[in-house]
């Protein structure tokens, strides 16, 4: 045939090609990420005692992975019954009307006025990416700031997208709880006008959140700056069990008049994780704006991958659009987070029968009476060198900033956490 | 459940104006906006013939039967979960994607020279390729065909790229402009980019033949220029995916780099699922390594890791032998059909007496038809006829079945013989 002619012949052909060194002999290894680079090494590590809690995925007390009955359901509805065909550009209608009455409320008057433009996005860091392109295409001489800590990608999102990033103090080590004085004089000493990217609910990687009346002093705050409100809220359902009481955040500065943006995302709360699906909006002031900037938002989305993925959202939609579906997630989310406060309750008895010196009263709750860590995560406390060691001679691996994926732990390890952790933080 | 006060829902005197006042309403994406034209239309003739999705032969969208089997599979498979994917994706599906495009027996793959990471679509490979070479590759020009995919421009402005095109349609022969092709990539500086698709090219179905293709290969090579295939219609040509493959496997052959963004969107139909793979070829197995992990950072700020349900599809169906049969008899019956439906309207075009010369209708190859008509004449079928097209004359030959080809052709003559 008359290709196999042409492939041989310029196998044998090596004239007029310029064979130099690679293009790319100068690329560095990267560095692996800091959180997926662990549960690459847990599944390296061959000891039959190995636990992870690293990646802020759920597991059920065995230690296994879940797929919500909801999800299942919805699944078998949607197989062989509806074909493949392109999105449009922000992504499944119903599945973002489902979405927004999540956030903003079942009879929110922002979406019975059309005042929200929003699109199906990438999870919950599809939602940021958008918003930081967003932000810096329209708003190009702002910043973002950023709490310290929060979710190692926050910083690559804001990064890759060209915004410069600030940041405002939250966690405090000493309480292991929230540092509200030096936040609020953050936001105080913020130039008026500044975006801020706030934590909607179960603070990744602290879980620490800030009280109901702190929110509030922080909404008036921000109303007097004039600052813009940007909510990553990747645990509605996930921190208390409830979704409503998770937004009460958004809800509060919905309230109080402000035009804010919201990243959600169904990766936790729904079990979707590798379905990648999650919305971003941006409420603004009426529906013509809302119809420009959604079709802005479309434009950043099209040269990154044109439309997203269908399947994720069709999931969404079949549950939430479905009464009964919708009820029998609540109920699957409530358990999830009932595991969850439970685990914690176990590892603080264990770690105080064991008879550390240390407090670990910030794994339930706070002594000052006004937050207490919630969600998936549990700043620990720990070093990083105190880390290594869990890891070396435990084979229990977390993020080296001591974030603890309470989700990871079970009745069947939480005792040999505990004992682990007694041994890694006790006085030498 | 709370609800809010009418006093505290217009109250925009919080924060006084939105931030975002300045923005605009975007334009609308050309082919989206004939789709919103097409579905508002109410005529019973009307014929959607612009983008490029495959249909059946009663215009309805096609869900291939081996795809509906791996989905039973998936779905039956109650260990399966939806854990995250590792940032580069599914590694099975990876390792197949590549066999696919670079053929099983690759020595590039053999020797592990090849970095395959899935991504979202061609789309979504194309733009993750064009950040990486934003930030690690030494020249930033772009040279693109001069017609190409409406989106190809978007990719590489969106890393910051500059573009050029080269010269590539012929509008007097209605194909191959080789010889302007081959002077502007010529002149054009060493090192730089050029986007090739590697077979059914969109929009124009002109295609290089083999020879044109080692021409361009040894230019290529000579001038240190760096390939970049879009991959998006393998098999759709011929309905082999091999011989659709030969272009992009003679710059691997050949033991240089380069780069392929593979779809699976037409030629599996999972549009919306956006399966697709960037692989890059490299001179080792260590620069290899090393680009990968420069690809994570690049995937981990844009969406983290990609969707499994897609991929899982591809997986279930490349890996099995039968399934693997099934899914290329699925693709000849199609390629067949579009084959057949050139012929067709080529036959009823002349039997009409359509003048000019309409052989480029069965020269052309793959989905799309470049049919010749201008603007103008776009815009008068469209009104008169209700069939719908892009404006550049492109025709989706897969959205035409026999019963529809006879009134597509009593447009063209209408529009040919009244407007000029």
């Amino acid at each position: 045939m008359a290709c196999r002619r042409f492939v041989n012949q310029q196998v044998q052909i090596r004239s007029g090609a310029r064979f130099m060194s690679s293009w790319w002999q100068s690329v560095e290894p990267a560095p692996k990420d800091p959180i997926l680079g662990v549960t690459e090494a847990f599944l390296a590590d061959p000891s039959p005692e190995k636990v992870n809690v690293g990646v802020g995925a759920y597991r059920d007390d065995n230690g296994k992975p879940v797929v919500l009955e909801c999800v299942r359901e919805a699944e078998r509805r949607i197989a062989g019954n509806l074909n493949m065909e392109y999105l449009p550009m922000g992504g499944s209608v119903k599945m973002v009307e489902e979405t927004l009455k999540l956030a903003y409320g079942e009879n929110s008057e922002f979406i019975k006025d059309k005042r929200i433009a929003a699109v199906q996005a990438l999870s919950g860091t599809g939602a940021c990416r958008l918003f930081a392109d967003f932000q810096k295409r329209f708003r190009p001489d702002s910043q973002i700031f950023i709490p310290v800590p929060t979710w190692s990608n926050h910083h690559n999102i804001w990064r890759d997208a060209q915004v410069p990033q600030r940041t405002y103090h939250y966690y405090h080590p000493e309480s292991k709880g929230l540092d509200f004085a030096a936040l609020m004089d953050d936001i105080k000493n913020a130039p008026n006008g500044s975006f801020f990217l706030l934590h909607a609910c179960a603070h990744n990687p602290t879980g620490v959140d800030p009280s109901e009346e702190q929110w509030r002093e922080i909404s008036h705050q921000f109303k007097a700056k004039g600052h813009f409100a940007f909510f990553d809220m990747a645990y509605q359902g996930f921190a208390s069990g409830d979704p409503n009481r998770d937004a009460k955040s958004i809800r509060i500065f919905l309230q109080d008049g402000h035009h804010i943006g919201i990243s959600q995302s169904y990766a936790k709360n729904m079990g979707l994780y590798g379905q990648r699906v999650g919305c971003l909006s941006v409420l603004c002031e009426d529906e013509k704006q809302a119809v420009a900037v959604k079709s802005q938002l479309q434009q950043i989305a099209r040269p990154m991958y044109s439309n997203p993925p269908v399947h994720g959202a069709l999931i969404v939609s079949t549950i939430l659009g479905d009464p009964e579906l919708k009820k029998l997630w609540l109920q699957e989310v409530k358990v999830m987070a009932d595991r969850i406060i439970g685990m914690r309750t176990m590892l603080r008895e264990n770690l105080e029968k064991l008879g550390s010196p240390l407090s670990w009263k910030h794994i339930t709750d706070q002594h000052t009476a006004y937050c207490k860590q919630i969600g998936m995560f549990c700043y620990s406390g720990m070093t990083p060198e105190q880390v290594d060691r869990l890891t070396k001679e435990f084979h229990i691996y977390m993020t080296r900033n001591g974030r603890i994926s309470m989700a990871g732990v079970t009745t069947g390890n939480v005792g040999y956490l505990a004992n682990a952790i007694n041994e890694v933080t006790k006085p030498a | 459940m709370e609800s809010l006060s009418t006093k505290e829902t217009t109250s925009k005197d919080c924060n006084g104006k939105s931030v975002f006042e300045n923005v605009v309403r975007a334009p609308d994406v050309p082919v989206y906006a004939v789709m919103v034209a097409y579905s508002k239309d109410p005529s019973p003739l009307k014929l959607n013939l612009g983008i490029g999705v495959y249909r059946t032969e009663d215009g309805k969208p096609h869900v291939l039967n081996v795809v509906r089997r791996a989905e039973k599979l998936l779905l039956d498979d109650k260990s399966a979960t939806k854990e995250y994917l590792p940032i580069t994706g599914m590694a099975e599906f990876n390792k197949l994607s590549a066999q696919l495009v670079f053929g099983a027996d690759s020595p590039a793959i053999k020797e592990n020279r090849v970095t395959t990471v899935q991504c979202l679509a061609g789309c979504g490979s194309l733009r993750t390729g064009a950040d990486f070479l934003a930030k690690h590759y030494h020249q930033h020009t772009v040279y693109l065909s001069q017609p190409t995919y409406g989106n190809h421009p978007n990719f590489f402005l969106a890393a910051g790229l500059t573009l050029k095109t080269y010269r590539y349609y012929d509008p007097t022969t209605r194909g191959l402009d080789f010889q302007g092709m081959l002077e502007d990539l010529g002149s054009a500086p060493s090192g730089a980019i050029v986007l090739f698709q590697s077979c059914s090219h969109n929009p124009t179905g002109v295609d290089p033949n083999l020879e044109q293709w080692e021409q361009i290969r040894q230019l290529m090579r000579s001038k240190g220029l760096l390939p970049f295939f879009d991959n998006a219609y393998q098999g759709i040509v011929s309905g082999s995916l091999d011989m659709d493959a030969q272009s992009v496997r003679m710059f691997v052959t050949d033991g240089g780099e380069c780069l392929v963004a593979q779809s699976y969107s037409k030629i599996m139909g999972l549009y919306g699922e956006r399966v697709g793979a960037l692989s890059i070829v490299c001179k080792t197995a260590d620069v290899a390594s090393r680009v990968e992990s420069q690809l994570k950072l690049v995937i981990r700020p844009m969406y983290s890791n990609p969707p499994i349900h897609g991929a899982a599809i591809v997986t279930a169906i490349l890996k099995d032998r039968e399934m693997f049969d099934e899914w290329t008899v699925e693709l000849k019956a199609m390629v067949n059909r579009i084959i057949d439906l050139r012929k067709q309207l080529y036959d009823a075009l002349c039997d009409r007496g359509t003048p000019g010369d309409w052989s480029h209708i069965v020269k052309q190859v793959g989905m799309y038809a470049f049919s010749g008509l201008n603007a103008e004449q776009v815009g008068f079928i469209t009104k008169e006829y209700h069939i719908y097209m892009s404006s550049d004359g492109r025709i989706n030959m897969a959205g035409l079945s026999a019963k529809t080809v006879p009134y597509l052709a009593d447009a063209i003559y209408s529009a040919v013989t009244r407007i000029l």
